[in-house]
């Protein structure tokens, strides 16, 4: 956000803040290490709030949780924000100084009334002002999101309406308030960090912009196209087209992770090469044409940043198994078979060369890593610690950099439409024990596991007349599966959950819709449109 | 908190009653829920909040106990810990009435085995319960109807006992004449309803004197007075008000402890039913002379009339003016476990837990109920306090020994002729306290006395003459513990007498420490094997082994209850009672 590709704040001020709004965020089960600065927070008397369709076990800490329909945040967020401003707890100075677009931001939620946020979101007027009121005033207030708001069509624009009340109440750029996207894996905060996005560089810089392209290209010796890359839901089309014929995926399982998963079997078995590296043999590593074993953690050296930017070294232990390797050493020996001579370098010298090239982690030599215990980007150089937070600038008075836009952003409905036909809302997540497509977490076993169910409220069961461990057959607009059934408390009637994480038993990508965030190119995995019918009884235990 | 929440949902009444403890709940539609901090600052409710849905079911239903735990954020595992580990609340159960027998030592001497075959023979369900306090009119039963409440009948017949009273029974016998008594002086010449019947009656004017005085001089009266608590352990009462005073930080409370349940005890229930503005007196002094802002008075949940008349006592003592915002007073029901008078265990109650023990050090004046500076005492002991200010220290230790200073209740029940609470000064002896409920009953011979209740000790004829002091008890090797003293005439078989006691102990034992979660229980094995004539070995063998868990109990049991759960059996064995193996 403004420029930065990072939460904006340590968990130090997660533990110190006032004020914690969970938003889309069931970080108690699919972050739990961050969650635990968070319950610090609270023991600390931090008050919190949930924002989300379930009352999950994150919802459960929440001093309020509202239960908002799903895809309806906008709405939400711009309410708090016409209440902010209607009860003039908006921070006029900050506006005035470090932000531009406000006057069109006013007059966009000013149509956003309490009653009829109420309308759109199902959640009570009071409960929305009392969350307007606490963030408006709160000393220290943080807003942590994670794909509750950007598995979404307008997951951009989802992630701007939060942006908004930050910017409305100052809670950015200052010790304990901000905004943290929590990052769902020890090191996904890494993978961006190093330019594993088709528009960035490593540092986040801008692959358009000549002058950064450059300067990669004078130390890489080799030109640099010029253009932005497709992201996710772009290669998809790409590949439906026909023009993305060849693919190169590196730890990711798209065969099971994506939207509308019968189309993706399809794009894949179209492809004309496919090379898959990865530490397991995944549904997708067995569609493809090679498959390079690589090292796990713990068999290669290297860094993780966390979701506070902090990057941190992680070190071998064990030599990677049979014929696994370290992922530098199989790109070096793929550009040597393509005729470069490339040396196959340390991890050291690799991410030296990056540091030189990328401003945030110029200072971050592996031996101040292991000396200060990790460092937190930006940190320019050696005489730099890095920073507990980001926009510390944007309280410099007079503020010379450039302000922080609002962006106007309307409320639109999920694709997926519920009628007749469709009456009931999927939506989808993960669970403690579990981690996305299972390829990591499915090989253990677990106490807590709960396998692929379709978990729904105790009413809607009645209402069906089925009993917790029935199978019921789900169907949506793209595809139709089979599942037990599981009552949830955490569910209201008319709203059903899926966990992803038992592909080969319960594929909820072959329910999901893929359309997607035209500027993110994120897929709308959280609302789908189902109808549940029942089709037996007591077959699968539960 | 991480809930695991049952789907199950309560009734319409249990989620009233609850929400009239602790406020509007969330409508159950999905879409808002409050919990956090609120939440968790109520989880001290969750023991009234059970009470508030046994009330109105008869039960706690698994809805019911889903709902408490939603609005405390408690886990329900945890809450159904807690649940079921208080008698009165019947987890799960069908509800409705319940009629609940008292078998225990004293009941059992007036019929009580007859009244349990009278409810069989009716096909009637009802509870054994022990000792209800009301052993001065027994045999007593305890009913409990939803949505009415609970009720006392004592004395019940094979007749009465089926049909519940709610009525409130009336005051406690006192055989004594008022003008002759102290700490009793108002039970049954006062009305305790009345507030202007107190105060005419000289109530609120220490409170109003220990102001003038100042807590410093309230405590140095104490100390001189050489008062003893009552409750049992006799520590000085000076010294622990000293303590909770001088402990550091704003937060502090003071507890009056009315969990009273040792068996053969009912002193603090007279107290409590026949002068409860005097118990909201002193509570308002010992919040004043400690610096504590918040009481609770912790009242057993068997006396349910007790309960009524300090609640109303307190109020109106709030409306007159006699408390002020400076000292918050909460009365605190119990709900059935004998382990809460322990001053630990019943800091856990109050603050929603099983009523386990806690070790000690840290002491109460240092880390009490909810980990601050605690003073907690006896009913009867605050009106000795009372008694302590009005006439000073001075005075107070003039009366009795220089070991026991001031006036002693002591209940006399069992074989006698009249039961009830005495009054005496220090010094008086267990035959003038026999004398004065009139000899043992029907011109019987004595068989032998339990002194203390079921943790204290038996004694024979021989300990007629010891005057009943701290310090003359202790040389003579018997107690005095809660003041309770339980005849037997010389026709009782003492093998039933030492089982039920053994059971009351494995009963009551709160199962924390293993000492007494595994002693209590071989004990009553060991004792059923005995009466049986099967013994495990031989006769010795079986005494050696009581002898040995004796032992362990004493040595390694973190509270009193364990180490004082052989007492009574060990002493009985060593005078050879009859009935008992010799």
């Amino acid at each position: 956000m403004f420029g930065a590709g990072g939460g904006t704040s340590s968990y130090q001020e997660i533990e110190e803040a006032d004020l914690i709004v969970m938003w889309g965020s069931n970080a108690r089960e699919a972050h739990p290490i961050f969650f635990h600065h968070v319950l610090k927070g609270l023991h600390n008397g931090a008050r919190m709030f949930a924002v989300d369709p379930r009352r999950t076990s994150t919802a459960a800490w929440a001093d309020v949780w509202l239960g908002i329909d799903v895809g309806s945040d906008i709405a939400l967020a711009n309410a708090m924000g016409r209440e902010i401003i209607s009860e003039g707890l908006h921070n006029t100075e900050f506006i005035e100084n470090a932000t531009e677009n406000f006057d069109e931001y006013a007059e966009c939620v000013d149509e956003y009334t309490l009653d009829r946020a109420e309308k759109i979101t199902g959640v009570p007027a009071f409960a929305i002002q009392q969350l307007a009121h606490e963030y408006g005033s709160a000393g220290m207030a943080q807003i942590c999101w994670t794909l509750g708001i950007t598995e979404h069509h307008n997951a951009t624009d989802n992630v701007l309406a939060l942006i908004n009340l930050a910017l409305l109440t100052g809670h950015v750029g200052r010790y304990g308030s901000g905004l943290v996207p929590v990052r769902g894996q020890n090191n996904v905060q890494g993978g961006g960090d190093m330019g594993a996005l088709p528009n960035k560089l490593p540092g986040f810089q801008d692959v358009e912009n000549a002058d950064l392209r450059g300067r990669f290209e004078a130390v890489w010796g080799a030109e640099i196209p010029a253009q932005a890359g497709r992201h996710i839901s772009l290669m998809h089309e790409a590949m439906d087209e026909g023009t993305l014929k060849c693919l190169y995926v590196l730890g990711e399982n798209p065969l099971q992770s994506e939207a509308d998963a019968k189309e993706m079997r399809h794009r894949l078995e179209s492809l004309e090469f496919m090379v898959a590296q990865d530490i397991f043999l995944t549904a997708t590593a067995e569609l493809a044409n090679v498959v390079f074993p690589a090292a796990g953690w713990g068999e290669a050296e290297g860094t993780f940043t966390s979701s506070e930017r902090r990057v941190q070294r992680v070190r071998k232990a064990i030599d990677p198994p049979g014929e696994a390797k370290d992922d530098i050493e199989i790109l070096c020996e793929l550009a040597r078979a393509m005729g470069h001579e490339w040396e196959t370098s340390t991890a050291e010298q690799a991410w030296d060369e990056m540091r030189s090239l990328s401003p945030l982690h110029g200072g971050m030599s592996y031996e101040r890593l292991e000396a200060m215990g990790g460092i937190r980007w930006p940190c320019p150089d050696e005489s730099s610690d890095g920073e507990l937070f980001l926009h510390g600038r944007l309280w410099d008075r007079p503020m010379t950099t450039q302000k922080a836009p609002f962006h106007a952003v309307e409320y639109a409905a999920p694709v997926d439409e519920l009628n007749e036909e469709f009456p009931t809302r999927l939506t989808t997540g993960r669970r403690l024990d579990s981690y996305n497509t299972g390829v990591q977490s499915g090989r253990y076993s677990s106490p807590r596991r709960i396998p692929g169910v379709l978990d729904l409220s105790p009413e809607d069961g009645v209402e069906l007349g089925v009993s917790e461990g029935d199978l019921v057959r789900v169907t949506s607009r793209r595809g139709s599966l089979e599942a037990p059934v599981r009552f949830d408390r955490s569910l209201r009637p008319g709203l059903a959950f899926m966990s992803v994480h038992f592909p080969d038993e319960t594929d909820v990508n072959q329910l999901t819709i893929d359309a997607w965030d035209p500027k993110s190119g994120t897929a709308e995995f959280k609302a789908t449109a189902i109808r549940v019918d029942p089709i037996g009884v007591g077959a699968v235990p539960s | 908190m991480d809930l695991r929440l049952m789907l199950d949902r309560p009734t319409e009444a249990e989620r009233e009653a609850v929400d009239a403890l602790l406020g509007p709940g969330d409508p159950f539609n999905g879409r808002v829920a409050h919990g956090g901090h609120d939440a968790r600052d109520q989880r001290h409710l969750l023991l009234p909040a059970l009470h508030a849905v046994q009330d109105v079911s008869g039960s706690v239903s698994k809805g019911a106990l889903s709902y408490i735990c939603d609005r405390l954020t408690v886990p329900p595992a945890e809450a159904y810990g807690v649940a079921t580990f208080y008698a009165l609340f019947d987890v799960g159960g069908l509800g409705g009435p319940s009629i609940h027998v008292c078998d225990d030592i004293v009941c059992a001497q007036y019929g009580a085995e007859e009244l349990c075959a009278a409810l069989e023979a009716a096909k009637t369900d009802y509870v054994r319960s022990p000792c209800l306090g009301q052993c001065d009119r027994a045999p007593a039963a305890m009913f409990h109807q939803p949505g009415v409440g609970y009720g006392n009948a004592a004395p019940v017949t094979k007749e009465s006992v089926t049909t519940p009273v709610f009525d409130e029974l009336p005051n406690g016998m006192v055989n004594q004449d008022a003008s002759e008594l102290t700490l009793m002086r108002r039970i049954g010449t006062v009305d305790p309803s009345s507030i202007e019947a107190y105060v005419e009656s000289g109530g609120f004017s220490v409170l109003a004197q220990a102001r003038e005085m100042g807590a410093d001089a309230v405590i140095d009266e104490l100390k001189g007075s050489n008062l003893r608590g009552r409750g049992g352990a006799a520590f000085p009462i000076g010294i622990k008000w000293e303590g909770v005073r001088n402990a550091p930080g704003p937060d502090k409370y003071v507890i009056a402890n009315g969990d009273e349940s040792e068996p053969g005890t009912f002193k603090d229930r007279l107290l409590m039913e026949g002068d409860p503005f005097a118990i909201v007196e002193a509570m308002a002094l010992y919040g004043f002379a400690t610096g504590a802002t918040k009481g609770y008075i912790y009242v057993r949940g068997e006396y349910p009339t007790a309960e009524r008349r300090l609640r109303a006592a307190v109020g109106r003592a709030r409306e007159a003016g006699y408390l002020d915002e400076s000292f918050e007073l909460e009365v605190r029901r119990g709900a059935g476990a004998y382990i809460c008078g322990e001053e630990t265990a019943l800091f856990a109650s109050i603050e929603g837990h099983r009523g386990e023990p806690r070790q000690k050090p840290p002491f109460p004046t240092q880390s009490g109920v909810f980990g601050k500076p605690t003073g907690i005492n006896n009913i009867e002991t605050l009106l000795a306090v009372l008694d302590v200010v009005a006439h000073g220290g001075e005075a107070f230790a003039a009366i009795g020994t220089s070991q026991s200073t001031g006036r002693k209740l002591f209940c006399v029940s069992g074989a006698v002729a009249k039961p009830g609470v005495y009054e005496v000064t220090f010094g008086a002896t267990l035959g003038e306290l026999l004398d004065l409920a009139g000899g043992v009953l029907d011109g019987r011979g004595m068989g032998a006395v339990l002194l203390g209740g079921a943790a204290g000790v038996f004694a024979d004829s021989s300990a007629l003459d010891v005057p009943l002091t701290f310090e003359d008890t202790r040389t003579a090797g018997t107690t005095l513990g809660s003041g309770s003293i339980v005849f037997f005439d010389d026709e009782t078989d003492f093998g039933p007498v030492l089982r039920r006691i053994a059971q009351f102990f494995r009963d009551e034992s709160c199962g924390q420490c293993v000492p007494c979660r595994i002693g209590t229980v071989r004990q009553e094995e060991a004792l059923a094997r005995l009466s049986a004539g099967s013994p495990l070995g031989t006769v010795a063998e079986e005494k050696k082994r009581l002898d040995d868990l004796a032992l362990v109990m004493t040595d390694a049991s973190i509270c009193g209850l364990g180490q004082t759960a052989a007492s009574a059996i060990q002493s009985a064995m060593r005078l050879g009672l009859r009935g008992v193996p010799a």
